[in-house]
């Protein structure tokens, strides 16, 4: 991992304490996760105890502490979506890919997560894999959105 | 870009960019709001550019991607204009007809225009379209104005002059006698009357106070603060700004959350935008009047959005809600005066600011003032975002907009309010909608997600949804909200579940008022979509636990499927797509289900064909022995 590239990021944000949620939130998009050693960084940089650290990076749900798949795959489970079906989604794709909600396989190919909304409730139930939503998803669709990812 | 630095630079550069506008000149614009990207927006933009290019006719067309109009559900939506003509659900391929047809000789392509489903005439210009027609767009309808990238586009449609007229022609105490005039209740939630808080921030001795956007919206189900940060970002920040002026404040916030990427990018891009311009920093517009701005990406939390909570988070801690024994609008982020508002709050205060308070009183009820957008989404044919009058019944929003129930099923419930909310049944679909009548049924205002359901959605699993969603979204700091959530979720699961007992339904009465002990409105007000759904469905609680049956056929542990052998007519299909191996078929065999094996998944019903209609789903009977093997043949 590059530390002096968590440096930038701290720089970017005039290493202000107040700023850690902004921090945390700009190093896991850059690495998917939150490296034990870029949190050292922060915790140095910063000067906020690594307790204050974990608390956050376990409290919010956009972080992760252990290392995710290379294709994120995220099912609103939304009530525009539940009413819509979103269950057979997520069991579908549980299905798919063998990784249940909140886990990453061990080839770390996929991590599936579920989201609470992702603001396309009109065409619910909706996936989202890699950032690119896919609306109206039909259980029988999801396999071959899914095996198209390397 | 330079800074304008009077009102009247600010005129001179509206007249310019107006005065380059040639409303005759064709121009394509493709709604780009993430409903329709989600529905492949960018593809057609692009073939669009491609298309326009191939004929050579990229200086005299003009496109541009806008933000959400609401009808997301028929998108992506191209406008064309001068005309207004709307063509909904295009798709790539139809581009290349669109501008040798429409663009080059000004005809209509007609499979595109909306069709009405009863009439089957077609409706050539949004206003036509019934979905539109019975709306009040005050605030949506700008999005469609403009390209939401564009600040040149929001100063043509007169943006900013609001700002303007605040900072040179009336004092702080006249902008907040005009919002008291609106009587503007806050639109994120509770429907607090702004300008009590605005007073009570500007009252408070502290010389530093703070201004904030609340676009955090963790309602599952609702998108409209989305839509307009999106579409229209500028407006939300012109407003943020005149409230600044209005309590006193030099700095702001922008909480968005962070799964919105497309709107953290549109906000950010505009403040940078205001800056050049000198609508944000130093001396805006040259009255002397400082204000900055900072955008704070929310990281997933649905307390978060809670206005103590969301200020702890502003000072980047773990955002969890504080009692309030001092109002955060006075004594909020650091301890300073604090006001927070709703995204779609921000945006009618530039919109009072430039029409008056007497327009915005001119729509809705006397308690609710102005027009609100709900998020209109779930078992209804025309799904979107809807802006309408306060006080207009949840039956004209259903119908007459929302175009009724599809597939030719019934209505059973429409819930408001979030996970604060509750359901509403039909008997009270002639409820108008304000922020007193729906507390007065239960329910709530919310943000405005308005989740309708047919007869497919069982009530109880509805009450057992939002309460899993506390459970995992309360911060459990306080014992109330966590151990009562918890109970509540265990009486429910029970239930759908097929184990429910006597007493369940008192049971929850009783946890439900204690923990209305908790410490934030999440947990307050966790009860009441459990308290409205026993309130109005009481009797499909009673069928779960004493008949141990799911009426709406939904709950997995209490259904099962089974294939009729009379109807059965060996075509197959459920036997290839069942995952679970279940199916027994064969050719000329009635197929037959393994229960044992069986999922539950649904997948036989979907592709078993209508015109054989063998498979059935079934509830609280004994599902019917398989057909013996010697006379599984069909003749
Ligand atoms: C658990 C919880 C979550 C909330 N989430 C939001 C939200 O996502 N957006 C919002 O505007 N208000 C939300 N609110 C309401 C806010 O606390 C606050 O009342 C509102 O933002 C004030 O703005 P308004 O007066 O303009 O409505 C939430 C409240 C609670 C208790
Ligand atoms: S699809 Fe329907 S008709 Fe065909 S085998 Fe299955 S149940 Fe029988
Ligand atoms: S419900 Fe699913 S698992 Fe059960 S028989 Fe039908 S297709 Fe197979
Ligand atoms: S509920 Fe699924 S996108 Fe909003
Ligand atoms: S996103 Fe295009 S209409 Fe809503």
């Amino acid at each position: 991992m590059d530390i002096s590239r968590i440096d930038q990021i701290i720089d970017k944000h005039d290493g202000e304490a107040s700023s850690l949620i902004q921090i945390l939130l700009d190093i896991q998009s850059e690495h998917n996760w939150l490296p034990k050693e870029a949190l050292k960084r922060v915790c140095e940089r910063l000067q906020v105890p690594m307790s204050r650290i974990t608390h956050i990076a376990t409290f919010y749900k956009a972080f992760s502490l252990v290392p995710k798949g290379r294709h994120q795959v995220h099912v609103c489970m939304g009530t525009a979506c539940h009413v819509r079906g979103a269950q057979r989604v997520l069991d579908t794709v549980q299905e798919v890919t063998g990784v249940k909600s909140g886990e990453t396989d061990s080839d770390l190919k996929f991590s599936v997560e579920t989201v609470n909304c992702l603001g396309c409730c009109a065409l619910g139930p909706v996936m989202e894999v890699d950032g690119k939503h896919h609306g109206n998803i039909a259980p029988s669709q999801i396999a071959s959105v899914l095996n198209n990812c390397e | 870009m330079t800074r304008l630095s009077s009102p009247e630079k600010l005129e001179c550069a509206r007249k310019d960019i107006v005065s380059r506008i040639d409303p005759t000149k064709p121009c394509i614009s493709v709604c780009a709001g993430a409903g329709c990207l989600a529905s492949g927006a960018a593809e057609v933009i692009a073939a669009f550019k491609t298309e326009l290019e191939f004929h050579g006719l990229t200086t005299e067309v003009n496109t541009k991607g806008t933000g959400c109009p609401g009808f997301c559900e028929r998108g992506p939506i191209v406008m064309i204009y001068p005309e207004g003509i709307c063509y909904l659900k295009v798709k790539p391929e139809d581009v290349p007809e669109i501008v040798s047809h429409t663009i080059k000789e000004k005809k209509v392509v007609d499979r595109l225009l909306y069709e009405d489903p009863a009439t089957g005439t077609r409706a050539l210009r949004e206003s036509d379209i019934p979905f539109y027609k019975n709306q009040q767009r005050n605030i949506l309808s700008e999005n469609l104005r403009l390209d939401s990238k564009s600040m040149d586009d929001y100063l043509a449609i007169g943006g900013y002059s609001a700002l303007s007229k605040v900072l040179f022609q009336m004092t702080p105490e006249d902008v907040m006698g005009e919002i008291k005039k609106s009587n503007l209740r806050g639109r994120g939630g509770g429907g607090f009357p702004a300008w009590r808080k605005w007073e009570e921030s500007r009252n408070a001795p502290d010389p530093i106070k703070y201004v904030i956007v609340n676009a955090d919206e963790g309602d599952p189900g609702a998108f409209m603060d989305r839509a307009l940060i999106e579409g229209n970002p500028h407006s939300i920040l012109e407003g943020l700004i005149i409230g600044a002026y209005a309590v006193g404040a030099h700095e702001g916030f922008i909480y968005v959350r962070q799964e919105y990427p497309l709107a953290v990018e549109n906000i950010n891009l505009a403040i940078r935008q205001a800056s050049e311009r000198g609508f944000v920093g130093k001396d805006i517009l040259g009255s002397g009047f400082d204000f900055t701005v900072k955008v704070h990406m929310g990281a997933g939390a649905f307390v978060c959005g809670e206005s103590s909570a969301l200020m702890t988070a502003l000072e980047g801690r773990a955002g969890e809600p504080r009692p309030k024994y001092i109002h955060t609008a006075v004594k909020g982020v650091w301890d300073h005066p604090s006001v927070l508002n709703n995204v779609e709050t921000w945006a009618n205060v530039t919109q009072i600011i430039t029409k008056g308070a007497d327009w915005f009183t001119s729509y809705g009820t006397a308690g609710s003032t102005g027009t609100k957008i709900f998020s209109l989404v779930g078992k209804i044919t025309n799904t979107g975002l809807v802006e309408v009058p306060m006080g207009v019944t949840l039956r004209d929003i259903i119908t007459k907009v929302g175009g009724g129930i599809p597939g030719g099923k019934k209505f059973k419930a429409v819930q408001t309010g979030g996970p604060s909310g509750g359901c509403i049944p039909e008997a009270m679909l002639d409820l108008p909608v304000d922020f007193d009548e729906l507390t007065k049924a239960g329910s709530m205002m919310g943000s405005g997600g308005m989740i309708v359901m047919d007869e497919d959605t069982c009530m109880v699993d509805i009450a057992r949804y939002f309460i899993d969603f506390l459970k995992d979204e309360s911060c459990g700091k306080c014992t109330p909200c966590r151990e009562g959530i918890r109970q509540m979720l265990a009486v429910l699961t029970r239930i759908t579940v097929g184990k429910g007992k006597e007493g369940d339904i008192e049971l929850l009465e009783e946890l439900a008022e204690s923990t209305g002990a908790a410490l934030c409105a999440l947990g307050k007000s966790a009860p009441n979509p459990v308290l409205s759904t026993i309130r109005y469905f009481r009797d499909e609680y009673e069928a779960h636990i004493r008949e141990k049956k799911c009426p709406a056929l939904s709950c997995k542990e209490m259904i099962a499927f089974h294939i009729d052998p009379e109807k059965c007519k060996a075509c197959g299909s459920c036997f290839r797509q069942c995952p679970a191996e279940a199916i027994q078929g064969g050719k000329k065999l009635i197929h037959i289900i393994d229960q044992e094996k069986c999922t539950k998944c649904g997948t036989c019903l979907d592709v078993c064909p209508s015109r054989f209609g063998a498979v059935r789903k079934i509830s609280g009977e004994p599902v019917p022995a398989p057909v013996p093997e010697d006379k599984r043949a069909i003749a």
